[in-house]
């Protein structure tokens, strides 16, 4: 027996012909990915996925997603990457403006700020993205700076964002900021104190982050781009991921 | 005392088919202090003689980046040039922006010129006061172009525009043969030792007043001030002065460089009106500081 | 004689009675965007080789179900170098043709030596695209630039939502569920594309094209096929599925002789 005949006529029609089917242009869609940035002492890594899909579909295994926009800072916009590339060019532009009409390097802080308006200047026709941003603050400490779409931003020690943002982020709380660990100096009486991690270890954890969020999600895999700022300027390293 | 009737605004002509508020703004180019570009089949270079109004005021800006592959360098009115500059840093960023390409050399200088004309045929606007030289690199390789405020742009090897120019174009149309084959170093020592033909006998470059800058094939334009310039003016012939690196008999005849302009300006009927109009200018020299 | 105007080519009020000035003052036609594609195209498909890129598209346009027009060029070359593979609304197809040979013709104003590469009439176009997608006014395509630029093979993809992606395969509609498997045996990541030659890139092609017909119930077996290397773009028309076996039907259930 087919569906049509186990259902009775009125299910399939009732509510088909008392309400109009509202059929208008979306915008928007989900390009997937996922991106991570990690604050050290004195450097910032932002690692995004090379993967771009719409639906089930893998659309690129490389389209690169995170972008040096001068003044070692690094950004990314991830969620609907139409939207994402252009607040990222827009902004790498609005930095060499910056430098025309003063003449100096742009401090992490104000690109913030100003990312902050872009966003908002948007407020009733959002930007679809998450949008992290890395680099150096005025003492030369790495810092990292997250957005949500319209605009409202913190400074952060690490954020995750993105597709895979749910099963990155708790992982990175644990991590590096140890939240519910214990530190075994105390016999495990005292909560784990906050220190700094050193640069391998936070690539190391990048790398385990971004594998396990291939395992577990499918809009994330193929490759994984990771851009570490240090005082020394902005550098890229590449590694395979999954690509089922 | 004769009064010009013809150049109360930019639009009108005088009976002998000039406009003289034109001319006027390309006197003010005049007024400032020399800037020189030329090309080799790599690069392109500008430089150019750096002014201070007083013992301690500044020295004024006389290169500007507008791209990575593009720079001009200015004589005359400084705002003027500013206004300019920052049409073409739009026109560029919008030409990356648009096209994702470089914008090519020639079509920002179409884009200033076109911007120029206009303001020698619309009813009370004034033509912009300065001149400019714009060097680039682009998919046809280096470029030097030269703006003036009639809205003309010509492309060039080498030459210069602003005061005693005219002994920099004299060392320049001597020795543009090797301009081509040059290094970017020899290429900026030929630009430096026709900057110095257009200094005063009292005068001498040294690293508060040379201005240099430098784009080409893998070189992104890039600005040298100050201490940065030194290296090249160690490099300059010390013995040779007016005549260049190739000694010559005829040095003499670029020390009188104003002579051969005035005559140039005169040659028409108007004899009087000219006069008139170059006269005045010395007399501007203080005056107007926004000149450089 | 009627004096006012106003009144010139209306009903007589003698006759139909007095007029009904609201009509008169009705609010005019509410600007109309487009909301669904009526005359569409289906798939272009491309991939890289060793000395270029290949692309293909059938030449029907459809209206619904309805194969209505069967002779349409859907790729269109732009400069010596490009090529351009449109899907979807083939009225926006058209005008983003005309758009195009706008471009090139401007850019040949100046005659200054200076051409567009691939990659900046792709640009253009995604600006295009994303623009027309923000006034919620979008060209319903799909779009695949295909060229050589520098001596290297140009691939990226932009559609209506102004979404860009550039992969060595692409393909657009239904060729990105069916052909785009068949192309990553072949060339799946940045590199693979210098194996394969453009003799093989062809029978690739052909193999996807065919499979498409096979499948995609909006193609039709006649196709065109754009080839881009240094030495400039090459456009076969008029090229057919062959060596199609349609046994198989058969033994579909309700469709050939097999009833029960």
């Amino acid at each position: 027996m087919s569906l049509q005949e186990a259902l009775p006529d009125s299910a399939l029609h009732s509510t088909a012909s008392s309400v109009p089917i509202e059929h208008r242009f979306n915008p928007y869609s989900d390009n997937g990915g996922t991106i991570l940035g990690i604050a050290g002492k004195d450097f910032a890594v932002l690692a995004g996925d090379t993967r771009n899909t719409t639906g089930y579909s893998i659309n690129s295994r490389y389209e690169p997603k995170v972008f040096h926009v001068g003044d070692n800072v690094v950004v990314s916009a991830n969620g609907f990457a139409a939207d994402g590339n252009v607040l990222v060019k827009r902004l790498g532009q609005q930095i060499q403006w910056y430098h025309y009409n003063h003449n100096k390097e742009l401090k992490l802080s104000s690109c913030a700020r100003l990312v902050q308006h872009m966003l908002y200047g948007k407020r009733f026709f959002p930007y679809y993205v998450h949008t992290i941003l890395a680099g150096l603050d005025e003492d030369g400490k790495g810092a990292i700076y997250s957005f949500d779409p319209v605009g409202s931003y913190e400074r952060e020690q690490c954020r995750a964002g993105g597709a895979a943002a749910s099963l990155i982020m708790p992982f990175l709380d644990n991590q590096v900021n140890f939240k519910n660990q214990m530190d075994p100096a105390t016999n495990g009486t005292e909560p784990h104190p906050i220190t700094y991690l050193s640069l391998e270890e936070v690539l190391q954890l990048v790398k385990d982050a971004f594998s396990s969020a291939t395992e577990r999600h499918i809009q994330v895999g193929d490759g994984l781009e990771i851009l570490i700022v240090t005082k020394d300027g902005v550098r890229t390293e590449y590694s395979p991921l999954k690509r089922d | 005392m004769f009064r010009n009737s013809y150049d109360n605004d930019s639009v009108t002509y005088s009976p002998t088919g000039r406009l003289f508020q034109v001319e006027y703004a390309l006197e003010a180019i005049k007024q400032g202090s020399a800037a020189i570009g030329l090309v080799s089949k790599t690069h392109a270079v500008l430089v150019a003689l750096k002014r201070n109004s007083e013992e301690l005021g500044s020295y004024q800006k006389k290169l500007i980046r507008v791209d990575d592959h593009l720079g001009v360098a200015l004589a005359g009115l400084a705002p003027d040039a500013r206004v300019l500059t920052n049409f073409l840093r739009t026109q560029a960023m919008s030409s990356k922006l648009v096209y994702n390409r470089p914008i090519p050399v020639s079509r920002a200088v179409s884009s200033i010129a076109d911007k120029a004309q206009a303001n020698t045929q619309e009813y009370g606007k004034r033509p912009y006061g300065v001149g400019l030289l714009v060097v680039g690199y682009d998919a046809t390789g280096p470029h030097l172009y030269e703006f003036l405020p009639s809205g003309s742009s010509l492309e060039y090897v080498a030459t210069s525009i602003g005061a005693r120019s005219q002994a920099a174009r004299t060392y320049l149309e001597k020795n543009f043969d090797n301009f081509g084959s040059s290094t970017l170093d020899e290429l900026i020592v030929h630009g430096i030792t026709a900057l110095r033909d257009t200094l005063a006998q009292d005068k001498e470059l040294n690293s508060k007043n040379t201005s240099i800058a430098v784009v080409g094939i893998d070189t992104k334009f890039q600005l040298y001030d100050d201490d940065d310039v030194v290296p090249w003016l160690s490099k300059l012939d010390t013995l040779s002065r007016a005549s260049g690196a190739i000694p010559t008999e005829e040095s003499t005849e670029a020390e009188q460089p104003e002579t051969t302009e005035t005559t140039e300006t005169t040659e028409t009927a108007e004899t009087t009106e000219a006069a008139d109009a170059s006269e005045a200018a010395p007399a501007a020299d203080d005056s107007m500081d926004t000149t450089e | 004689m009627e004096q006012r105007p106003v009144n010139w080519g209306r009903p007589r009020d003698d006759i139909y009675g007095a007029y009904d000035h609201n009509i008169h003052n009705a609010a005019k036609m509410p600007t109309v965007h487009t909301q669904q594609p009526i005359v569409t195209g289906t798939s272009v498909i491309a991939v890289k080789f060793d000395k270029g890129v290949m692309m293909a598209a059938d030449n029907l346009a459809s209206y619904g179900s309805l194969a209505r027009f069967t002779d349409q060029e859907r790729l269109i070359p732009v400069g010596k170098d490009t090529v351009v593979g449109v899907s979807g609304d083939i009225s926006d197809l058209q005008y983003v043709e005309r758009l195009l040979e706008q471009l090139e013709i401007e850019e040949n104003y100046d005659n200054d030596g200076h051409e567009l590469k691939s990659s900046n009439i792709f640009e253009y176009l995604s600006r295009v695209f994303y623009q027309r997608r923000s006034k919620m006014d979008p060209l319903w395509n799909a779009v695949i630039v295909a060229g050589v630029e520098d001596g290297k093979p140009f691939l990226s993809y932009v559609d209506l939502l102004g979404v860009t992606y550039s992969s060595p395969t692409l393909a657009t509609g239904f060729g990105a569920y069916l052909a785009v498997p068949l192309l990553r045996q072949v060339v799946d990541k940045e590199g693979d594309e210098d194996n394969l030659t453009e003799e093989d890139a062809r029978k690739l092609i052909d193999k996807c094209m065919k499979v498409l017909f096979y499948r995609d119930a909006r193609s039709i077996d006649k196709y065109s096929v754009a080839t881009i290397t240094s030495e400039g773009a090459k456009l076969e028309k008029n090229v057919k599925c062959v060596e199609m076996n349609w046994r198989f039907a058969e033994d579909i259930k309700g469709y050939g002789r097999t009833v029960a």
